[in-house]
């Protein structure tokens, strides 16, 4: 067998022989930890923590997104007497969309136009009786009330539905 | 070189590596400019949260359909960035409710305590994700694909996330889900796309009792301020500690 | 929703009801414990010099080696993007104990486990480089890294590094293990899981599982060789098995006896789950027949003399068992932690599939994977030394 039998290796060229395949390792694993430092600048996305950890492309990300509801200002824009009607009677609170559905398409090309929902199947969805709305709430048992066949809007004006509203 | 000369010389050389050292660490920031400003939103002006009054919660449904519809949430059942839960508590039994929430409130809900109605009572809660200020489900994600806006909205980041889940085992509410066509995690984010223009949320347009309320914190005029002082106010599990920012009136003890 | 899923008993938050981690999660842990076990059974012989575990000390390298470069994969196939996991390295969350992962493991498998089977098997792999003809020969001529060297210096260096490197392994065993205990365990939203104890629970079951993992593997590839079994090692290495499961089982003791005392807002309904959903995994195959069976074993060959051929029965049974119960209590810990609602008003069901990327087929063959790799670890470095080839001095 090649190599010295002599006891611990004195100082100098021996020890680092005897050594050499050591640094080859450690050279490799120096290789490893540059590459790693290389990947990390060419890959982390741009401004990668500017803001906090995290990608601030992100927030436009999830701003640029399209929009169902048109929100109550836009129906306003072309509706103001539906709205003002709507403004003096029990439905004053919820918003256009909440009955009429999303209609964001439609604010920005009024040619789209919306379907109706049938209105005993839409207005039973707030004004059935059930057991847990608050007693206050106006509901009705819709078997009593507006039985099959029958629309609330026989009597009732959807905008202004108290008794005798106006349209 | 006299002494002074290399006295001189080593301070001018010391700042100026100082100087482009600091340069140079703080160009990249510089290059990649502030947060990408939405033209006429400045994010540090604003802090969102919500408002529910629990009272005036009917369980319509209506906020789950709209959400679902403005935000594209799968229409199968188990996923929902806001849901509805529906309580009856008998004889103030707080500590066993009986809860249902049939498709998270989507198509509203069946009558079921006609006959119990005087036994207890009955009352539904709408649900959704708390945008905590120091909310865990942030504080777990390995590579920073969920995180809280300068305007405080948790947000997911749907190009970096992994889809490892741990955000979604971290919230204690259960308002994260991973999306099946995606595989990435979603919830609820305040409808960002709206807020940063002006409008409300989709639950809050679509709410017809004004049970649900988009606030901001930091304006001085939002109705927030009047409800928060007069109202007795509630958060979901505040012992987690997580500081949420959906503040409930008239939450019952028996709501987990 | 009570009753009207099936599989949902109660009520369950909407988002709750399907599983988010299932058994590909429940194997990462087991693996990274066999690792992490076989590793620290190892270190035994190496740094505190238990000579008796020596016949098993390259068996147990080998086996760590094999099953940590299969537990990435569990985790890959459970990722919604896989080809995004790389992002843990780029831009890994502090303050997240997954984001440890990747460090973690390119340390434990380049830093200890490579380099200490580097170093311990440089002299096999130097003589094999010159005796092995052609491209058989390739790969050890690669793993020389171009230096020859071989003599008595260079061994006795390599034997001092080994050391230090295995000294460092232990810290860096407990590290790979324990913060997989640590991401369960700092959880605060689900009570099954938040304790400080995870950690250390997870540890010890680690080197439960490992070194039983050693034993068996060890006793089995003796058969397989035809060689004996030496005794002095198994019954020493079934020692330490003993030993290490009473801590273990002391500490899940503590765990549950703390429960049980306390009774906080969890434990009504997680006492009601191991009770019904969980009882066959949890009472049944963990506790009974996976820890309380192998510990009547191991503890009855200490008081009472068996046969050699009676003590290796009794060993191999107590290390399958063993095995059995260790993978048994990750499945609970992982499982179990989402079978109940954080409303603590009802229970899901967890549906396994099976063909699917992350169902039952997909964990076995991910199990039966590292012992493929070891097959062809041991081909490569044997780790028994009759097996070497003695050859001509080689060129230094």
């Amino acid at each position: 067998m090649a190599g010295t039998d002599t006891p611990p290796p004195a100082a100098g060229p021996r020890t680092f022989r005897d050594a050499e395949h050591l640094f080859r390792v450690a050279a490799l694993f120096l290789a490893v930890v540059v590459l790693f430092f290389v990947a990390q600048r060419l890959f982390v996305p741009k401004g990668f923590g500017t803001l906090g950890h995290y990608r601030p492309g992100a927030l436009a990300d999830n701003r640029d997104r399209p929009s169902a509801f048109g929100g109550r200002a836009a129906c306003e824009q072309c509706h103001a007497d539906a709205v003002e009607a709507k403004r003096k009677g029990k439905h004053a609170g919820p918003a256009c969309e909440a009955c009429h559905g999303p209609l964001a398409a439609h604010a920005a090309d009024p040619s789209i136009k919306p379907g109706r929902p049938d209105a005993r199947t839409l207005c039973l969805k707030c004004h059935a009786a059930l057991v847990g709305r608050p007693a206050k709430f106006p509901q009705v048992k819709p078997a009593e009330h507006v039985p099959e066949g029958a629309s609330c809007l026989d009597c009732h004006v959807a905008h202004d539905p108290a008794m005798g509203g106006s349209k | 070189m006299t002494a002074t000369d290399r006295r001189e010389f080593l301070s001018h050389t010391g700042k100026f590596l100082l100087l482009t050292g600091t340069a140079a660490a703080a160009l990249e920031h510089v290059l990649a400019g502030s947060a990408e400003a939405a033209p006429g939103y400045a994010e540090t002006a604003h802090w969102w949260g919500m408002i529910i009054d629990v009272e005036k919660c009917i369980g319509c449904g209506n906020c789950v359909r709209a959400c679902k519809e403005e935000n594209d949430v799968p229409r199968e059942p188990y996923y929902f960035r806001t849901w509805v839960e529906r309580y009856h508590v008998e004889s103030g039994d707080l500590a066993h409710p009986q809860v249902d929430s049939p498709n998270g409130g989507y198509d509203g809900f069946p009558e079921r305590y006609a006959a119990l109605a005087a036994a207890g009572k009955t009352f539904f809660v709408p649900k959704l994700c708390n945008h905590c200020v120091d909310s865990p489900c942030e504080q777990v994600c390995p590579v920073g694909a969920t995180f809280r806006s300068p305007d405080g909205v948790v947000m997911v980041d749907r190009k970096y996330c992994l889809g490892c889940r741990y955000c979604v085992q971290a919230c204690p509410y259960g308002c994260r889900f991973i999306d099946p066509r995606t595989h990435v995690v979603d919830k609820c984010d305040l409808c960002y796309h709206r807020i940063t223009k002006g409008l409300t949320t989709a639950c809050c347009e679509a709410c017809p009792t004004g049970a649900r309320t988009l606030v901001d914190l930091k304006d001085p005029k939002d109705p927030v301020h009047e409800f928060l002082r007069t109202r007795t106010i509630q958060v979901l599990k505040p012992q987690m500690a997580t500081n949420p920012k959906v503040f409930y009136a008239g939450l019952d003890g028996s709501v987990r | 929703m009570g009753g009207v899923i099936p599989g949902v008993d109660g009520y369950m938050y909407p988002n709750e009801m399907e599983l988010q981690w299932g058994v590909l999660i429940v194997l990462y842990p087991f693996i990274t414990g066999l690792v992490a076990g076989a590793f620290i059974l190892a270190s035994l012989e190496r740094v505190f010099d238990v000579e008796a575990v020596k016949p098993t000390y390259r068996l147990a390298l080998l086996t760590a080696l094999a099953f940590l470069l299969v537990a990435p994969l569990p985790l890959q196939l459970h990722l919604g993007h896989p080809e995004r996991s790389f992002e843990m390295y780029l831009t890994p969350h502090l303050t997240s104990a997954m984001a440890m992962f990747g460090f973690v493991y390119l340390w434990y498998l380049m830093v200890v486990l490579l380099l200490e089977i580097w170093l311990d098997f440089r002299k096999d792999i130097v003589l094999r480089a010159s005796s092995t003809p052609g491209w058989r020969g390739l790969p050890y001529r690669l793993l020389t890294l171009g230096s020859r060297n071989i003599s008595a210096g260079a061994l006795a260096l390599d034997d001092k590094v080994g050391r230090f490197v295995t000294l460092v392994g232990i810290p860096s065993a407990f590290l790979l293990h324990g913060y997989v205990g640590f991401i369960f365990g700092s959880v605060k939203a689900n009570p099954w899981w938040s304790t400080p104890l995870m950690p250390i629970v997870f540890l010890f079951s680690a080197i439960v599982s490992g070194i039983a993992l050693v034993l068996v593997l060890y006793m089995a590839v003796c058969v397989v060789r035809g060689v004996s079994i030496d005794m002095r090692c198994a019954d020493t290495v079934a020692r330490y098995l003993l030993y290490a499961f009473i801590i273990d089982f002391s500490l899940e003791m503590l765990d549950l006896l703390h429960r049980v005392y306390e009774a906080d807002e969890s434990f009504k309904s997680l006492d009601f789950m191991v009770h019904t959903r969980l009882y066959a995994s949890h009472i049944l195959v963990q506790i009974v027949a996976g820890t309380l069976l192998p510990l009547a074993l191991l503890a009855l060959v200490r008081v009472v003399s068996l046969s050699e051929s009676a003590r290796r029965g009794f060993y191999a049974a107590a290390g399958v068992l063993t095995l059995m119960g260790i993978l048994a209590m990750r499945w609970n810990v992982v499982i179990g932690g989402q079978l109940f609602s954080k409303s603590f008003l009802g229970y899901t069901t967890y549906k396994m599939g099976f063909a699917t990327r992350e169902g039952l087929l997909a964990a076995v063959l991910l199990l039966l994977l590292p012992l493929g790799i070891l097959w062809g670890l041991v081909k490569l470095l044997p780790p028994w030394t009759e097996e070497t080839t003695e050859s001509p001095a080689p060129a230094v």
